[in-house]
């Protein structure tokens, strides 16, 4: 079976990229990667570790666009005769993989959070993460759009060989006049630790010590939606069924109060941590560790305790 | 004089402007997940649905905004059966002027984008709005395809709309940040948080959305290209383990060797 993984290597290689590829070695032998980002040669030569087969790339775009993108990702399939198109299901392949559908006639799974079940299903999230549903594509051709942190890396090829690729991608209708970026910053999708706080820590002057909680574990930060509301911290950092929906390894919540709605855009964390004042907060019942305390203690001792525990060299 | 006469023109197209917004049903985030016929049918015994809220807090709402300030007609579509009434009825309160009806199961999204798609061709239109996504399937996908079906531009989760003139000028989420992009009408936009701000529809828009034009089509011929098989619940959290909120120390030791995520 031929697999086509489409990445985003615009600005180095992302951890998205790297399971993108896995994923698909594990769904066939001949794995071609397609991308139009800026990365050197040497760089998209180690996709072959995660096992393609080779990498093709073509520069002449300059941005994101979903009308080009399909079109280049389309005659990238063609050639190759992918029967199954691979993408990381994040802000690119949510605007891309529709459109791909459309113009191959292939069913799209979006949010794949499994390699297919033994009878070709895959398993997806739905109702916000309370459920999984089993997909069955009734189409020859496969587009399957993998949720980040879905699966582990797995490096074990060589580095494979990288070719030019004219996509025929056409213009893009769509003017790009700015760009803001905050710089730095660990995209919340993509975090494998994340640290959280809601209302219960009264007022933005005391992220401080989330902050401190972060920077010692290497996490990202975020929020729930009041917090944001109130404008206490950015739009980005909110997660929840109405913000940005997160499956890190490690959640630290602390002064959330856990309702269902905040629930939903973390429910698929492997591991979470709740701090809060109420024993009786229903986040203590979607939780794996839980501290009854005051955050304004707890937060700074633990900060103490993760930066004992990384300076004993872990 | 030129210059007038094309200012003019501007003017009359944004008053002509046909807006289409993509309204589905999502259950009220507190319904109980369940499922019936042996794990392959959603349980809709008790359930509450609301409109998705994307579809009504952003899309709806910034184009009952946008006809506000530079006229125009704002019509609702949605993909459904008769049940669904109800809650294009609850748009048709915030403002819409009209709403059709595509009676058909909206099987997989491929099938319900193509259902909008040849409506939204044979009607003609200068936008057609999204939410950014349904809360009970998640998939983003409808957006895209309508485009694709169309051979439209498509700006995904746009987080501020403005239109000058034919011109549409856009925010939207990039990775790791945010874009502003400017794109010709006709166009296709998914709207996410920022866009707009929710509006409780008022007696008087409740009155009125009863008599508001509720056309039903029938749907055109297409093949679904996935269908949902099963569903299954995730298992049970094992019971939480609490830690003496004087002792870190001890939380950090389980989250490396108990949990191994750090
Ligand atoms: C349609 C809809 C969509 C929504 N979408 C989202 C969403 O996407 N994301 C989201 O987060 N919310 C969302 N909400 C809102 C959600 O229902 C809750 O209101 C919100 O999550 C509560 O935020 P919070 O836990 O920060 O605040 P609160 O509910 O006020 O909880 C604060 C918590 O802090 C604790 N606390 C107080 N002091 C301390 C202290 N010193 N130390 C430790 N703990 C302390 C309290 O015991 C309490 O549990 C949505 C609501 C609706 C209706
Ligand atoms: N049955 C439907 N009828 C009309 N619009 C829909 C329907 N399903 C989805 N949409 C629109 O498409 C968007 C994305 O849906 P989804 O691809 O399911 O996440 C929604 O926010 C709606 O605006």
């Amino acid at each position: 079976m031929s697999v086509l993984v489409y990445i985003n290597s615009n600005n180095g290689l992302h951890k998205s990229a790297f399971e993108a590829v896995t994923y698909g070695k594990k769904l066939g032998a001949d794995v071609t990667v397609i991308t139009s980002g800026n990365a050197d040669a040497a760089t998209l030569a180690t996709l072959g570790n995660y096992g393609a087969t080779k990498v093709l790339v073509d520069r002449s775009l300059s941005g994101d666009d979903a009308q080009q993108l399909t079109r280049l990702i389309a005659s990238a399939a063609t050639s190759v005769g992918a029967t199954t198109i691979v993408f990381s299901h994040d802000i690119i392949a949510k605007a891309v993989a529709p459109r791909l559908s459309v113009c191959l006639k292939a069913g799209l799974v979006s949010g794949a959070i499994d390699i297919p079940n033994a009878d070709g299903t895959i398993n997806v999230n739905v109702f916000s993460g309370k459920a999984f549903g089993a997909v069955k594509v009734n189409s020859a051709v496969k587009i399957i759009s993998l949720l980040p942190n879905s699966l582990q890396p797995e490096a074990n090829g060589s580095a494979c060989g990288v070719e030019d690729f004219a996509g025929n991608a056409g213009d893009s209708k769509i003017t790009i006049v700015s760009t803001k970026k905050p710089e730095g910053e660990i995209p919340l999708p993509e975090a494998e630790l994340v640290v959280s706080a809601g209302r219960g820590l009264k007022g933005p002057e005391n992220w401080g010590m989330v902050e401190d909680l972060a920077k010692a574990l290497g996490a990202a930060t975020a929020c729930s939606r009041p917090v944001a509301d109130i404008g206490w911290r950015p739009h980005h950092e909110h997660v929840g069924q109405t913000g940005v929906a997160i499956r890190p390894n490690l959640y630290i919540a602390a002064g959330i109060s856990g309702a269902i709605q905040h629930l939903a855009g973390v429910n698929g964390s492997k591991v979470i941590v709740v701090i809060n004042t109420d024993a009786e907060a229903p986040f203590f019942k979607a939780a794996d560790y839980g501290v009854v305390g005051d955050a304004f203690e707890v937060l700074p001792r633990l900060t103490e305790a993760v930066k004992k525990f990384r300076s004993s060299g872990h | 004089m030129r210059i007038i006469v094309l200012n003019l023109r501007t003017i009359e197209n944004n008053e002509n402007m046909k807006i289409l917004v993509c309204i589905s049903k999502s259950p009220d985030t507190t319904s109980k997940i369940a499922f019936t016929d042996n794990n392959t049918k959603f349980d809709e015994n008790g359930v509450q649905y609301i409109v998705n809220p994307y579809d009504e807090w952003y899309a709806l709402v910034r184009a009952l905004e946008i006809k506000e300030t530079l006229g125009g007609n704002v019509t609702i579509v949605s993909v459904g059966s008769a049940a669904d009434e109800a809650i294009i009825r609850k748009a048709l309160a915030i403002g819409a002027d009209d709403a059709v009806r595509i009676d058909a199961d909206p099987t997989d999204a491929y099938y319900t984008a193509v259902q909008i798609a040849e409506y939204a061709k044979s009607n003609g239109f200068d936008l057609v709005l999204t939410g950014k996504e349904t809360i009970n399937y998640n998939g983003s996908q409808v957006a895209g395809m309508i485009a694709e079906s169309l051979d439209l531009p498509f700006v995904s989760l746009a987080t501020k709309l403005d239109v000058n003139g034919s011109t549409l000028s856009l925010e939207r989420e990039i990775v790791g940040g945010l874009e502003v992009v400017e794109v010709a009408l006709p166009a296709v936009v998914s709207c996410a948080k920022g866009m707009a701000e929710q509006r409780i529809p008022n007696m008087r828009g409740i009155m009125a959305a009863r008599t508001k034009p509720l056309q039903v089509v029938a749907p055109v011929a297409v093949e679904a290209l996935t269908s949902y098989v099963s569903y299954s619940m995730p298992n049970a959290k094992s019971a939480c383990k609490m830690i003496d909120p004087t002792n870190m120390d001890e939380l950090v030791e389980l989250l490396h060797n108990e949990a191994k995520v750090i």
